[in-house]
């Protein structure tokens, strides 16, 4: 060990646990599951990792509602395959927060009571065909750009599922974008129904970067642990800065009347966001909370019996081997 | 009856000539179950030309707090690297 070195270590001694973990994530360092952690990081983690997982989970939800009648079969097997998809992005994120010391079980017990949230967006209804190229375009748009930065976090499981969820994403959002397309290339009915999709969507993508900056109470310390690497409003800014082009491709008008090429800065200035509204969505009185709830709970009380029969299967299987072996 | 299904990690081989590496993990109540549910989670864009299953529990890691007396040692060694040997510029091919 050269002198340096030794100088570093002796130096590192006199730190508190905390401190030295603190540098190691300054560092890029990544935290893996059996390394000491403060407790409000794994909270903090169990919490933010769960809420992501419990989206992919409910998201399924507004998009089931159309696979059985997506108008061709192109249609039908992409959106079968993306709803797919969150259920596996669902289960790589379930499976990096239960590496937290927290279990399944207890995960969904918080998401069934209403104790953990998921994202707001998906309390929203899909009411034509037209909302499956918005959510694809719009929401997972949105959701791609909270998600790239989180490739680079700092807890080692959450970063490697997000590699793999951002690499399956952007078929969703080139698929969504696709059927506004089609859409908007159709009949002037067709037309109509993507804009209608696009004005009932549009305000809601934007609240789902979460709340602004001022008011965002997780922001700060999340940077500093680098489970968030941009604030929720410039996440925002770049979503609109590179969603407006698009709509202009498609011939679509943004509902926004405030929003303006602003030259100096070079971004497009926005009007107000409805925020009252995203509240009442968060605490429960959207469109859907209800409804999507139910859909859950109902499904998974509904498996009950076939997860126990598959259990005691598996239990029959393994004493059958046992007493064989004994016989033998 | 309420027993939850055993967490199993999972490892997957890309191609043939590669190890198998981990890539996550997830619920079964079998091995059999593991396979073909690790086959949907993590092989659904031909990621994969062979799985294994391990139930968690079965797997033993090394805890980081003893990282210094398990892999410290390896650093003062620097004589099993062929750099420590000094040899002139013109021996070729070593």
């Amino acid at each position: 060990m050269s002198e340096a070195q030794q100088n570093t270590n002796g130096a590192e001694r006199s730190l508190s646990l905390e401190e030295i973990f603190e540098q190691r994530i300054a560092n890029d360092e990544k935290i893996e599951p059996k390394d000491w952690m403060p407790e409000k990081y794994r909270k903090t983690h169990i919490r933010q990792i769960s809420q992501h997982a419990h989206s992919e989970i409910v998201g399924m939800l507004p998009e089931g509602n159309w696979i059985t009648r997506a108008p061709s079969l192109r249609r039908k097997v992409a959106l079968l395959a993306k709803v797919q998809d969150e259920a596996g992005h669902g289960l790589y994120l379930y499976s990096a927060c239960e590496t937290l010391g927290i279990s399944r079980e207890e995960l969904y017990e918080q998401l069934h009571s209403g104790k953990a949230k998921y994202s707001s967006i998906f309390n929203y209804p899909t009411i034509t065909w037209a909302d499956m190229g918005a959510i694809g375009w719009l929401v997972d748009g949105a959701a791609i750009i909270n998600q790239v930065p989180l490739c680079n976090t700092s807890y080692g499981p959450y970063a490697r599922a997000m590699i793999r969820v951002c690499k399956e994403e952007s078929f969703h959002q080139r698929q969504g974008f696709e059927i506004m397309m089609t859409l908007c290339n159709g009949t002037e009915v067709q037309k109509q129904m993507a804009q209608d999709a696009l004005n009932r969507w549009w305000w809601p993508a934007l609240m789902m970067l979460g709340p602004t900056d001022d008011v965002s109470v997780h922001t700060e310390q999340s940077m500093k642990w680098k489970l968030k690497r941009k604030t929720n409003d410039e996440l925002r800014q770049q979503f609109i800065d590179q969603t407006v082009p698009q709509a202009d491709i498609l011939g679509l008008t943004v509902p926004d009347p405030d929003l303006k090429w602003n030259e100096e800065t070079g971004h497009y200035d926005f009007g107000e966001i409805d925020w009252d509204e995203f509240w009442q969505v968060v605490k429960g009185h959207g469109p859907c909370n209800k409804e999507r709830m139910n859909a859950r709970v109902g499904a998974w009380e509904r498996g009950t019996w076939v997860r126990d029969a598959a259990m005691a299967y598996a239990e029959k299987q393994q004493n059958k081997k046992e007493n064989q072996a004994k016989a033998v | 009856m309420n027993k939850n299904w055993p967490l199993w990690e999972i490892f997957v081989r890309s191609k043939n000539g590669l190890e198998h590496r981990h890539f996550g993990s997830l619920h079964a109540a079998d091995a059999e179950m593991a396979l073909e549910n690790a086959r949907d989670v993590y092989t659904r864009r031909s990621e994969g030309v062979s799985i294994w299953v391990v139930e968690s529990k079965h797997i033993t890691a090394s805890n980081p707090e003893h990282n210094g007396e398990l892999f410290e040692p390896a650093q003062d060694k620097i004589y099993r690297h062929p750099t420590f040997y000094d040899l002139p510029d013109d021996v070729k091919h070593m």
